[in-house]
């Protein structure tokens, strides 16, 4: 009996021994938002299964985009894990800057990753980073306001449509605008929109051989679309509302229609911050029939900068935080409209999800979204609201500053479009593209 | 004689300087009471002013999800680190160049200032790697030296025409009764100088203690400070000004006490000979 206690004291020092002897401290770099913020919570999780402490530096998103690019281009070695976009992971992943996600364990599934989110992520069809969670964009409205205006919201509206309801919800007087959309300049914000957009007119931002489109009669049609429906139907000062003056502005009730992130949806449907929680109907993003619709794919994912000490422990920590094991943790804990969506499969089937509003329609854009294939002309970029190449968050913002400006009134269309074509071949001859 | 100045002018310019004054400090009364909202209300159209539920529920969630302890004790030592080794380095320069001036002193000083109009990302990529090198990044000390030699020049400068005000006459005075160079700069210039050395030790702490650029982008998560506790609570997607404000007035609320204390001693270095 003394032996056997004697052995076991013995063994259970060996296991704790071997756990120290293998603990890591592992710093990862994340944007802040609310599921990110929830996956710090739930760390302790993961310290008590493997012993690794994590220490997180969290930042806002462009800042982050910032930091985590100078530590990877000099190899600086400041994170172990990084989260990064689908815009990132290909570049980096083809530059050998990221660790392949290709030993991953069996029972991690990575078979059950959605198939967009997987093949926006990779680059030849070797994974980079793991989705922590994935977005698409579509059309959240309000449901009284479009009974008011005497029509019904199809499931797949075209834009024709959405021009005719936005003019129909709106009443400045009572400081209702039938539409809300993003105009603020930058690649991620209004940049973001209008590129999505333009795959439903039939634009393209390069031909096959790299020569910029902006003099195509298809950006002209987006531009002018865009500019005339939200002179009449947007709010004033569109053209410096991003994400967060929409969010406000439809939280607020001041909005008959909002096309954004498929996240969004938790907002406006809770309580505690909408006024309008229980009059949101959604729909897809709308097309123009060109087999092509307006809505965007994006995942914050995890990935590990090649040359990290901590590689194991990193790769330990991402099976972890994407697995179907964390889905289930979050949804035990903070119920089943918390978890983070877009990512999985199996969440998609699972009963309890199905219940969420906004559950479906956020798996039906995900699913209509197609990254390698997003414009109806032959385009030679991976993306839909960009192109996956280093130069173009660079010439994307300068182009959407002076897409901005023809939405402030500060020049016209035709001039904004003029100055996006020079400015974009010139950067791509610069490249050596051209 | 002093101008007579009528009532009325004096009740206009006092009322003028209230304004000024009210509205430059509105945005940080704004800070400070959104702190105290909910984000539902911090968003309300029409604003909100003082009839909302106030409540610390903000400062709680902030202080649970971050280690504000941590990131205060960072900004202290890196803004009390670089503002004093600032001060050893300038003191010397300030003296040579006001009390034994060259050829080539007006020049030197505009060249210094001059490297302040440089861009900060310009250099970032070549310090990142000096930092890599030296192995100084995350470190509190890499920051104490990088922030003090940003600071440099408007240090070097501000007590340059500080001492420029103290009769040479004092210093002289000094070495003929035999004192030597280090006495005549820590035993008469010095205490002369106390007011001036004050207010840019003051300044250059808030200036220290405000830095974002190299404090975001040489940092991770051990030399942190109160800059990168604010930028963790400020986000693209997603409405949290109510966290993000009870965050910023967490991070200016001990520089904002230390300026509201120290505010005679800064406004007078300021103003008697300091900057003009």
């Amino acid at each position: 009996m003394i032996l056997r206690n004697a052995l076991g004291a013995a063994t259970a020092l060996a296991m704790l021994a071997t756990v120290s002897a293998h603990a890591d401290t592992i710093t990862i770099a994340t944007v802040n938002n609310g599921d990110m913020i929830r996956m710090q919570g739930m760390t302790d999780d993961f310290t008590k299964q493997t012993g690794h402490d994590v220490e997180w530096v969290t930042l806002e998103e462009n800042v982050l985009r910032q930091r985590v690019t100078t530590d990877i281009t000099t190899k600086g070695g400041a994170f172990d894990i990084m989260t990064i976009g689908m815009y990132e992971a290909p570049i980096w992943g083809a530059n050998g800057w990221l660790v392949p996600l290709d030993d991953l364990s069996a029972g991690y599934d990575v078979d059950d990753i959605l198939p967009a989110m997987r093949g926006g992520l990779s680059h030849e069809g070797t994974l980079y980073a793991a989705p922590f969670y994935g977005e698409s964009s579509m059309i959240m409205y309000r449901t009284d306001l479009m009974e008011k205006a005497g029509m019904e919201m199809p499931d797949a509206p075209s834009w024709a449509f959405i021009a005719k309801a936005a003019r129909a919800m709106t009443d400045r007087d009572e400081e209702i605008n039938g539409i809300c959309l993003r105009g603020k300049a930058g690649w991620g914000e209004g940049g973001a929109f209008i590129t999505a957009m333009s795959n439903s007119f039939g634009a393209r931002w390069f031909d096959e051989d790299w020569n910029a489109q902006f003099d195509s009669r298809e950006w002209s049609d987006t531009l002018n679309f865009f500019v005339n429906m939200m002179n009449d139907a947007g709010p004033p000062g569109y053209a410096t509302n991003g994400f967060n003056e929409n969010l406000s502005l439809f939280q607020q009730g001041k909005c008959g229609m909002w096309i954004d992130a498929t996240v969004a949806a938790s907002f406006v449907t809770n309580p505690d911050d909408s006024k309008v929680a229980d009059k949101v109907g959604f729909a897809l993003a709308p097309d123009n029939g060109l087999g092509k619709r307006s809505n965007w794919l994006w995942a914050w994912a995890l990935a590990i900068p090649a040359g990290t000490q901590n590689e194991a422990a990193a790769k330990q920590f991402i099976e972890w935080a994407t697995s179907k094991g964390y889905i289930e943790l979050v949804a035990d804990k903070e119920g089943w409209a918390n978890v983070p969506p877009g990512a999985r499969v199996s969440l998609y089937e699972n009963a309890n999800y199905k219940d969420i509003p906004f559950a479906q329609m956020t798996l039906d854009s995900i699913l209509s979204a197609d990254p390698n294939n997003s414009t109806v002309d032959p385009s030679p970029y991976v993306g839909i609201q960009f192109a996956a190449i280093p130069e173009f968050a660079g010439i994307a913002t300068e182009v959407s500053q002076e897409f901005s400006a023809a939405y402030a009134g500060q020049q016209s269309v035709e001039e904004a479009l003029e100055k996006a074509q020079a400015i974009t071949n010139e950067a791509m001859e610069a490249a050596g593209y051209r | 004689m002093a101008r007579a100045v009528s009532p009325r002018r004096k009740l206009v310019f006092t009322l003028l300087a209230w304004a000024v004054g009210l509205l430059i400090f509105f945005p940080i009364y704004w800070t400070i009471l959104t702190s105290f909202k909910t984000e539902g209300q911090a968003i309300n159209d029409p604003p909100l002013f003082f009839a909302f539920d106030w409540t610390l529920e903000n400062y709680a969630l902030v202080q649970e999800r971050s280690d504000y302890m941590r990131y205060l004790w960072n900004s202290v030592i890196i803004a009390g680190g670089s503002t004093l080794l600032g001060i050893l380095v300038a003191v010397p320069a300030a003296w040579s160049m006001a009390f034994v001036p060259s050829k080539r002193t007006k020049d030197i000083l505009l060249w210094m200032l001059s490297t302040k109009m440089l861009p900060a990302v310009g250099v970032l990529y070549p310090i990142y790697l000096l930092f890599i090198e030296m192995g100084l990044l995350d470190t509190r000390l890499g920051l104490v030296v990088v922030l003090m030699l940003i600071n440099l020049p408007i240090i070097v400068w501000m007590l340059y025409t500080y001492f420029r005000e103290i009769p040479v006459d004092i210093l002289e005075a000094a070495r003929m009764d035999g004192a030597n160079l280090r006495s005549e700069i820590f035993y008469v210039l010095a205490p002369m100088a106390i007011p001036g050395i004050a207010s840019t030790v003051l300044l250059s702490l808030i200036l220290a203690w405000n830095e974002a650029f190299w404090t975001l982008n040489l940092t991770a998560a051990k030399a942190a400070p109160l800059t990168a506790f604010i930028a963790s609570y400020s986000s693209p997607e997603g409405l949290f000004y109510a966290k993000l404000s009870a965050a910023s007035t967490m991070a200016i609320a001990p520089i904002l006490i230390l300026g509201w204390f120290s505010q005679k001693q800064l406004v007078r270095g300021l103003t008697f000979g300091a900057v003009k």
